[in-house]
């Protein structure tokens, strides 16, 4: 009848049974963890909500950089005086070597060609201000103030004044994830440069780096220093890495334990650049049949 | 009068914008670059956990899996780490809203810890499940100051519930 209303009151609804919608809940969150994981397949979901979360994540950032700004208004003239000072003189140490350097590069590029070896290729890029840190305790990860909108593409080096500090592995609109090489997941192959042994070196996640695969008694020393071999079509080869500061050789293992340091600062805030993609290498040659793939590949662009 | 904990007294009605404000700025906290130093509980978690146990109706499992996936892409975690500790947190502490709510502030803080370990646990157990290593005992202190600041949280967010007290010096009752 039309005075009964038989609808409960509105205090009774209550939505879905909480049982029924943690199930759900839970169930949506897991299959995100896993697809992340496995598949990586989610940019398009994580650079929606990055683009959501990118203000509240820019507001965060101020009171930091206030306070850097105060302390670098605060600083004074002398300091700035006595870092000008200093700086020209590094200048000036450098300068005899890098007024060299053009002549050098061409008079390489001229012999090179003389032997008919490709030429190599130039390092540009872009310099890029570290914002902050991720907070992921797992993982050792920065995030710069350029993404999409400047062009960076997952993939690209980074480096400091002083070597190799990570890899672009996330791109946003505004900004973007580097993975420094001290990551647990971050593989760099290397060359060292005194015997010219290749080898490719992992982080360890606690700041220091291992190189792994090296046979026990190959020809390697404390104090050695590792650059880029460029193997992999990613890193430009010649960019210092690290510097070995402890070799293990134990017997029972096939291979040595090697540990290292990296020379750039890479747990510093600060001003990296940002090196363009390099041009794509020659396909390799097809593989030999009954050879398994190299272990200790490259991460490839784009990876987690 | 200052209100105090141990009162029961009659609380003004929430405000949902004030719900709203206060898992933003919990979020806005999370994101401070307070990464490096240890100790820092996780914001979001003790917000949405207070929320839960306060007004189980208002804010539940979805606002925790949204702040989830949200704290997931801001800390560059893996998807669904977040999500899913926070919606289990939602749950547990709606579902023991009715008994936290029963005790004094330093025994719901007691009640709150082991909520707040279980959320912190259950990111490390998915990390290491992952293939990440242990990050330090570090890690596992938040709770513990999350916990403590139960008891001047509590004050802080119901602050706008407390009504003047009126007495009536004619009518003492």
């Amino acid at each position: 009848m039309a005075g009964i209303d038989h609808a409960p009151p509105p205090f009774f609804k209550r939505g879905p049974a909480p049982l029924a919608l943690l199930t759900f809940y839970l169930a949506v969150s897991l299959a995100l963890f896993v697809v992340d994981l496995r598949m990586q397949s989610l940019g398009l979901l994580r650079q929606t909500v990055a683009l959501i979360v990118d203000p509240v994540q820019r507001v965060a950032q101020t009171p930091g950089s206030l306070v850097d700004h105060a302390v670098a208004y605060l600083r004074g003239l002398h300091d700035l005086r006595e870092d000008n000072n200093r700086l020209k003189q590094a200048q000036l140490l450098t300068a005899p070597n890098l007024q060299r350097l053009e002549h050098l590069e061409a008079e390489n590029e001229r012999l090179r060609r003389l032997m008919a070896v490709k030429d190599r290729e130039k390092a540009s890029g872009q310099v890029a201000q570290i914002m902050y840190t991720a907070r992921d305790p797992f993982s050792r990860r920065v995030v710069i103030d350029k993404g999409q909108q400047s062009g960076i593409v997952a993939g690209q080096p980074a480096i400091d004044e002083a070597g190799i500090v990570g890899q672009v592995t996330r791109v946003f609109p505004f900004s973007s994830e580097i993975t420094l090489i001290t990551d647990k997941d971050q593989a760099v192959p290397v060359q060292v440069v005194r015997s010219g042994l290749r080898s490719v070196v992992f982080g360890l996640g606690n700041g220091q780096l291992e190189l792994r695969y090296i046979p026990a008694n190959a020809d390697v020393q404390i104090g050695d220093l590792l650059v880029t071999s460029g193997l992999d079509g990613i890193f430009l080869p010649g960019f210092p890495v690290a510097k070995v500061t402890g070799i293990e050789r134990d017997n029972a293992f096939a291979f040595a334990r090697i540990s290292a340091l990296p020379l750039a600062g890479v747990e510093n805030f600060g001003e990296i650049m940002v090196l363009s993609p390099r041009a794509e290498l020659p396909p390799p040659p097809p593989e030999a049949p009954g050879r398994r793939a190299n272990t200790g590949a490259p991460r490839k662009p784009g990876g987690k | 009068m200052q209100p105090t904990f141990s009162s029961s007294r009659i609380l003004l009605p929430v405000r949902p914008w004030f719900i709203v404000c206060s898992l933003l700025l919990a979020l806005l906290a999370n994101l401070l670059p307070t990464a490096h130093w240890p100790g820092i509980p996780d914001w979001v978690a003790l917000v949405v956990c207070f929320w839960c146990i306060r007004e189980p109706r208002r804010v539940g499992m979805g606002w925790a899996f949204l702040l989830g996936l949200a704290m997931d892409v801001a800390d560059g975690a893996v998807l669904g780490q977040h999500c899913f500790a926070y919606v289990l947190l939602a749950y547990t502490a709606a579902a023991l809203s009715r008994r936290i709510l029963w005790f004094p502030l330093a025994q719901q803080a007691l009640q709150v810890l082991p909520l707040l370990i279980g959320s912190q646990l259950l990111q490390l157990l998915m990390r290491l499940v992952a293939g990440a290593d242990f990050p330090g005992w570090g890690y596992l202190i938040g709770p513990f100051i999350g916990a403590l600041l139960w008891i001047p949280g509590t004050f802080l967010l119901l602050l706008p519930q407390y009504q003047p007290v009126e007495r009536d010096e004619n009518r003492p009752l």
